[in-house]
Parts: structure tokens; sequence; C-alpha cells
């Protein structure tokens, strides 16, 4: 879907796309401050609008530590998601790669008591099994790995829940705060931890590690992996044009499966991030719904135009948002308001796809490419489209 | 003089960044004639009619109708004013039957409720009026392309269009759906309708045409009479030097035998039957072999089981004496295989890679171009610069020019320089020429006997009868996935080949 947009490529195309990526911010933080005023008009501004703007330099050191640490496994889901949409494939997936990613990480920590890094790499793995499988069905039965990834979401997170449960007996399960047990607290669990290199004493937080800078490091690799390798050159011309790259004498059905595999792996990795940092611990209990972090993924990706490098930063903003949000006075706005603002602005963050032809024509001239360039092959249908 | 016009369009000047895409130019359509449009890819004849249908507003210049002054601001003010036109892409619902195509948009109704028998009825009588057969409960994914265009043609009718143009409308055809498309021509005419027809191809022009107005690079050349005029005379207009039409090349030199095919056969699972069966011939170093054919008797699978996208269900596939019948593609290609595939778009290019992408497809993975799984950026760079440079690959922006923004000509260009640069001992070439223009058709010909000459075995699978003619040391005809007949073109005429073709004769077994 989509795939022509999201790789219009070179100089234009990139200055569009950040250009896209703001005004859709822009226009979220807009509606927000509408919802806020609606809500309680008297505060709209300054304890509302100001202080989700302000995000986590709000509560400076703490804030910007919890921003940091919710930010590094959004880094990861919006690669996992941009990752595959690269190949021509949606990962939507991301949710229950993310779900199967915390189960190995928690249980190499809680039961194996294993170092952090031998857990992340559990929870690398465990995604990219998980994202395997609907690449599978995709390469050789021709299966949309839409549907299948969706299945995997409920079969991940039923299948977890139902472990770390164990009838409110499982060894990961601590009954008294009907979570996972908590990594900080619990004998042995201190060697699991992601390390923070004294990052917690800096911003005052409890859940600030490395992780961040895991994260970014990771998206510097996709983008090379994507711009530089043949292997990338592969995945892309797969993405472009499945016919070509056979033609070519590429495996198509290889890199689809690696293609999900490292989307799951991505996703696995991040969840791995967010629980062996300590920001929260999983909740068995809690059956209805899918970590938000999966699906926060593809907004995340899609903000970036799919950009490995682009995605660190839309990760951080959306979780700058979401951290604003969160410091809202409860005295004049219901604790949910947050969530509906920054579910605002990922909903535009959908749009701006379409902001990016806009802005696209505007800025370079022409309503589409033959404009520029009448020699161009027909762009079929468009026409009667245009002069309507 | 004016009111003798039906259509006129005067001085026509239409601006693009950069590029004048026309330029002064006057059309003008007599009531009841075919009115041919001749030009070059990327001459303005698309653009021009684009003017006409109301999908652009031109920069200076007059419409008239009829002698009136008119404004045609949308295909809707032109649809009104009676001008109909049938795109290059067809613009039809893939899943609505054919009659739903053809009253999309002015469905006849009671109160919002279709009244199909209504149309249904003028459909069938339209169609039996002008000889156009189709099926309207058919629906469009199941019929041909031949069909899908009797469809647009018929949208047109029913829309009581006055004013037809067609857009390069033989570009999709079979040999006799072209015959038959003009025959509908001709009878247009009759009924005093009048034609605007775009094309580069001028057996069709000298075939139906009145009168031809040529362009060239945006620029007006003329308007001549077709009875007046010479093939030569008309390709000098639209070119604007003398192009050989005619290949020249010396006899052939046959040397060993570089591809051997015993005995290939190529189920369908779709359809449940053999689309290639039997399929035995050899291909010398030096030699040209055509396998003609009607569209649909085999020809691509044959290629799609040679080149390896498609597995054989029986039969061997030698190529320099290695046995590649279960070899991959990729394995394939470094055994020597060059492949020009059919369907550029499709197969040949990754249309949203830059050129110099697409011009390292079949060899990135060489040492050449990648270290350790690495890209060598700046050898692809050189690389492609190299190609665009030696087989004259014209583009916007060279080597970083997004392929789909490349005119078909050139992008073509770029697929053979691409297959002709990797050496290969055998050079597929499957309808090299499709749906371009004299001179590059020109240029794309003389490089296949260039391969030749230099000792390459060259299979060429081809639907045009002059291309197979002109090219070709050996010509085999292709009827439901069998070879039916091996011919000299020397010794052959277009007529023989004809009737082979069509499944009406077939020589016995062995050469």
């Amino acid at each position: 879907m989509n795939k022509k947009k999201l790789s219009r490529g070179g100089a234009q195309g990139s200055l569009t796309s950040v250009l896209a990526a703001l005004l859709c911010i822009l226009i979220g933080l807009l509606c927000g401050y509408l919802v806020l005023v609606a809500i309680n008009p008297a505060h709209a501004w300054s304890d509302g609008f100001v202080r989700i703007l302000k995000g986590g330099f709000h509560d400076a050191p703490y804030g910007i530590g919890k921003m940091l640490a919710n930010g590094a496994p959004l880094v990861m889901t919006g690669l996992s998601v941009a990752f595959a949409f690269k190949t021509g494939l949606f990962n939507i997936g991301a949710a229950g790669q993310y779900t199967l990613g915390a189960f190995g990480a928690l249980y190499c920590a809680i039961v194996l008591h294993l170092p952090w890094f031998v857990c992340l790499l559990a929870a690398t793995l465990m995604g990219g099994i998980w994202g395997a499988i609907p690449g599978v069905f995709k390469a050789y039965l021709n299966i949309n790995e839409v549907i299948t990834s969706i299945m995997f979401n409920w079969i991940g997170l039923y299948l977890v829940n139902e472990i770390i449960y164990g009838n409110g007996s499982g060894v990961m399960y601590d009954s008294r705060n009907t979570r996972t047990w908590n990594l900080r607290r619990m004998e042995g669990g201190e060697v699991s931890m992601i390390p923070d290199f004294g990052l917690n004493d800096l911003f005052q937080t409890n859940s600030t590690t490395i992780a961040i800078f895991l994260a970014v490091v990771v998206a510097i690799v996709i983008w090379v992996i994507l711009e530089k390798t043949t292997f990338g050159y592969e995945l892309k011309a797969v993405g472009l044009n499945k016919s070509a790259a056979r033609y070519a004498g590429i495996n198509e059905k290889k890199n689809i499966i690696l293609s999900m595999m490292i989307a799951g792996a991505l996703a696995g990795f991040g969840a791995g991030l967010f629980y062996l940092s300590g920001v929260s611990e999983w909740n068995p209990l809690n059956s209805t719904s899918l970590p938000a972090m999966g699906f926060n993924g593809i907004s995340v990706a899609l903000l970036a135009s799919s950009n490995p490098i682009a995605t660190v930063f839309s990760a951080l903003f959306i979780s700058h948002i979401t951290v604003g949000g969160s410091f809202l006075s409860t005295k004049y706005y219901p604790t949910e308001v947050a969530d509906l603002i920054s579910g605002i602005i990922i909903y535009l963050c959908a749009f701006s796809m379409l902001f990016r032809g806009k802005i696209h024509s505007l800025l370079f001239g022409g309503k589409r490419a033959d404009k520029t360039n009448v020699n161009a092959e027909p762009a079929p249908a468009a026409d009667e489209k245009e002069g309507k | 003089m004016a009111e003798d016009y039906v259509i006129e369009m005067l001085h026509i000047t239409k601006e693009f960044p950069g590029i004048k895409a026309n330029d002064d130019i006057t059309l003008q359509l007599r009531k009841g004639e075919v009115h041919a449009l001749l030009g070059e890819n990327g001459a303005g004849k698309s653009t021009l009619m684009s003017v006409l249908f109301g999908l652009y507003q031109p920069e200076a210049g007059t419409i008239r109708k009829n002698g009136q002054e008119v404004q045609i601001r949308n295909p809707n003010d032109a649809n009104a004013l009676g001008i109909g036109m049938v795109h290059q892409h067809f613009k039809l619902v893939e899943c609505f039957s054919v009659l739903d195509n053809i009253i999309l948009g002015v469905e006849p109704n009671k109160l919002g409720f279709l009244q199909k028998a209504e149309a249904r009825k003028k459909v069938v009588e339209l169609s039996e009026r002008y000889g156009l057969r189709v099926d309207p409960d058919a629906l469009i994914e199941d019929i041909s392309v031949g069909m899908q265009q009797r469809v647009e043609i018929l949208k047109m009718l029913y829309r009581d269009n006055e004013i037809l143009i067609f857009d390069e409308p033989t570009a999709v055809l079979t040999p006799q759906e072209i015959d038959e498309l003009m025959e509908i021509m001709r009878g247009f005419k009759k009924e005093g309708k009048s034609i605007l027809f775009i094309t580069h191809k001028l057996n069709e022009i000298m075939a139906v045409a009145d009168r031809c107005t040529v362009l060239r690079k945006g620029k007006y050349m003329g308007t001549v009479e077709i009875a007046k005029t010479t093939k030569e005379e008309l390709s000098r207009m639209m070119v604007g030097r003398d192009v050989q039409l005619q290949v020249e090349k010396k006899p052939a030199n046959p040397g060993e035998v570089v591809l051997e095919v015993q005995d290939v056969a190529i189920h369908n699972a779709a359809h449940k039957k053999d689309t290639v069966s039997h399929v035995s011939f050899q291909v010398r170093a030096g030699e040209i072999v055509c396998l003609a054919g009607i569209e649909g008797n085999g020809q691509t699978e044959f290629v799609y089981g040679l080149t390896g996208l498609e597995k054989l269900s029986s039969g061997a596939i030698r190529l320099g004496g290695e046995d590649i019948t279960s070899a991959s593609i990729r394995q394939r290609s470094k055994d020597g295989l060059g492949h020009i595939p059919e369907d550029r778009h499709k197969h040949g290019l990754v249309l949203d890679y830059t050129l110099e992408k697409n011009m390292v497809l079949q060899r990135y993975w060489q040492p050449e171009f990648q270290h350790l799984g690495f890209i060598k950026q700046d050898k692809i760079r050189e690389y492609s610069d190299r190609l665009i440079q030696q087989y004259d690959v014209r583009s916007g922006q060279g080597s970083l020019t997004i392929a789909r923004s490349m005119s078909g000509g050139n992008q073509q260009k770029a697929i053979i320089a691409r297959e002709i640069d990797r050496d290969p001992k055998l050079l597929v070439a499957v309808q090299p020429t499709r749906g371009l223009d004299v001179g590059a058709i020109e240029y794309i010909h003389r490089q296949i006997v260039a391969e030749r000459d230099k000792g390459k075995a060259v299979l060429l699978v081809s639907l045009e009868l002059d291309e197979v003619m002109n090219l070709s040391d050996r010509i085999l005809v292709m009827y439901e996935g069998e070879i039916v007949g091996e011919f000299d073109p020397k010794k052959t005429t277009v007529q023989e080949l004809g009737l082979y073709m069509a499944g009406a004769r077939k020589q016995g077994k062995g050469e």
C-alpha cells in the first residue's frame, strides 16, 4: 500500500516529507487545543496546551528521563513498521511481536536470571519468530500479512498472558501486584536490567537507561542496511516491484520472510528495552488490549515516511507529547485528556501522506509527475480525477 | 472554408515547467474524416489531445467547434460538445460487466432505480450497427484487451459523441484486431463521425487516414493529404531526418549451437491445459531466430520457461552445452542469458528506483559493485553513466532519474543497454519495440543486428510481422503452444506466415 508515496526519493522528497510531518503535528496540536478549550476554557492555554507542548521539559529533568524511557521502545516499533513498509509489507503485527519480545525478555530475566544483553537477545529472537510466521504465510501461500499478523497479535497476547499468569501461580507472576515481578526489587533481578550509567541520577528517575542510545544505534544500522547494502537493495526492489525483482534473480520469497522476521525482531527488541529498563511490569490480567506501543509504531513510521533516522525523531516527539499530557493537572482536566490529545496527533500522522502530495505540488509545481516531464509514462486514470 | 471543420484547434500553446509541450499548434478536423496525429514519443500529441479533452488549459490559442469558439474546462465540457476519447490505458472497472462499464456515469434511472433494460437495448443496437461484437454481461477482467477496447469505443458511442479521439489504440492489439479496428473506423467515417487518430505507426495511417498532422518536439510540422504522400515522407517530417525503415543487415553466419530446446511443455494450472507443448528448436551463434505468432499462443509462457520465471513440466533446455532446465533465474543469467522482457514495467524495471539502480539490476551482486554485501555506490554511478552515454539513454537527471519519469523509448533503451552490456551468449528479446516510435525502433533493431554480428545468438519474439520479416534469419511460427512451421524470411511472404499463425496450415514434424 502506498508504496510509491512512501518512497518518493531525493532531496525534494525529504524536504516535502519533513514539512508534511510538521504540518500534521501543527494541525494535531490545534485540534488538541480546541478540545482543551471545549472542556475547560479558562485553563486551556497555560495549564493545558503549554504544558503538553512542553512535554518532558515541564518537570525536567524527570520528565525528560521519562520521555526517553518511553521513546526508546517506540523508536523500535516504529522501525519495525517502517522496515516492513520499505519491503512493501504492512506489519500491523508489531504489537504481537512486542508481546512475545516482552515475554522473551522477562522469562530470561525473572526465571533464568540471565544478564541484560542475553535477555535483550531473547526478546529480539522471540519477536523475530513471531514476525517470520506471517512472512512465511505471505511468501508461500500468498496470504495477506495484515490478516495473519492481526490474528497473531491476539494469539500472542493470550498465549503470553496464559503462560505468565499460570492460574495465578506462574513463576513470573507476582500475585500481590497482579503483575510480573519487579526486576529492581527482585532478588538477582539487577543483572537483567539494562545499565543506566548514571542516567537515572541525572534525570532523577528510576527507568532511564541506555535503552534510547541502543535504539538510536539500531536505527542507524537499519538505515545502513536499507541504503548501503545489497540486501537492502534486494528488499526494496521486492517491495517496489516483486516481478522485476524475480526477473533479476532475487529470491522474493526469502526476502519477504526475512523482512517480516527483521520487522518482528525490531519490535521484540523494543519490548526488551521497555521491560528491562523497568519502566513498567507486564500485567497478564489485561487480556483485552494489545500493547499500544505496537500500534503507535505505525503512526511513528507514517510520520517519519518510513525513514529509519526520521523514525527516531518522530518517536521521540510522540513520546514527548504523551509525557506532556500526563503532566496535565487533574484539577482542570480528566487524565484521559492526555491520551485524547496524543491520540489526535497520532491520528493526524496518518494524514501526513496526504499532505505530502499537496506540499510537493505547492513547492515544486505541477499536480503530478508528467507535468514536469511530458515524456513520462502516463499515470493511468489520474487524468480525469484532476479535471473533475 | 471554416464551416467545413467540425473542430479547430488554432495556435495552441501549452507550457510545462521547463518545456513547451505544444508550441503554436494548429489542427483542423473535417467532418467525417479520419485525421491522424503523428509524432514521436514526447512530440506533444497527448498534450494536445488533453487540451482538447479539457484536461489541460492552454496558455494561448483557441478551440472552435463548427466555427464557434468554445471553452473546454474539463472532460464534462468536452463530452457535452460530443468529444469522446479512448485512452491508451483503458479506464474500465475490472470487476464490472461490459454493460455496467458503458453506462457508468450516465446510468439511465427512474427515481434512482437503474433502468438497465433500456441501456442494454441501446448498447446491443450500437454494437450491431458498428460491428462491435461484445457480450454485455461479460466481466471486463474476463475479456481480451481487444474486447476491452471495444467497450471503450461503445462508451463513446453510447454518449452520442461525434468526435472520437483514439490515443494510440493499436499499441495493445494483435494484427487481426488492428485490422478489425481499422474496419470499425471506416464504418464510423461512413456514419459521418470525425476521428482523431493518435499514432506513430505509419502503416496504419496509410491504411485508414485521410489527412495527417505531424508534430515534432512540440512544434507543428504541417498537415498532409495521405493520398499524396509516402511513408518515407511522413517519417522524415516526424523525425526530422531520413529514417531507415528497412533494417540493413548482412547475411547471417551461424556458428555453433548456443540454445537447444528439447520437447518443452509448460502446464498452466489455472487453465488446466498445456500452454506450450512439444517445442524443440535450436538457436546458433550469429543468427536471429524469431518466434512469431498471434498473441496468446504460448510465446509468453515459453519465454517464462526459458528464462526461469516459470517451471517447465517436461523437456530440457541447454545453453552453451550446459543443462539449465532447472537452474535458478540468477544461475541462467550467470550462464549467459540476457532477457529483454515483454513487459518493461512489470519485469524490466523497478520503476521507482533510480536509473542507475535499474542499470545494475542484473549485476548488483557482482564483486565489481559490492564488497561484503556493501554496495559500491561510486562504481554503480560510473557504470550507469557509461551505459547512459554509450547507449544514448536520455533522461532528465541522468543516473539519478527515477525510471518512472522516463519516456517509454528511453526506458527500453536502458533495459537494452543493461542486457547487451552483460555480454550474454543468448539474447532473448520479447517484443523489444512494442509501443515505440520509428526513431527508437530503428535504433533497437540496429543494436540487435549488431549483437548478432558479434556472434551472439538472438531469440526474438514478436507480434509485428514487419519486424519478423525484417529482422530475423529464421522464423518459427507458434500456434496454440506448438511450433507449426519454420521459414526462411527471404523465401516466404507475410500472407503465408499469416496462414500458419492463424492455424490454417501446419508443417509436418521434423525440419
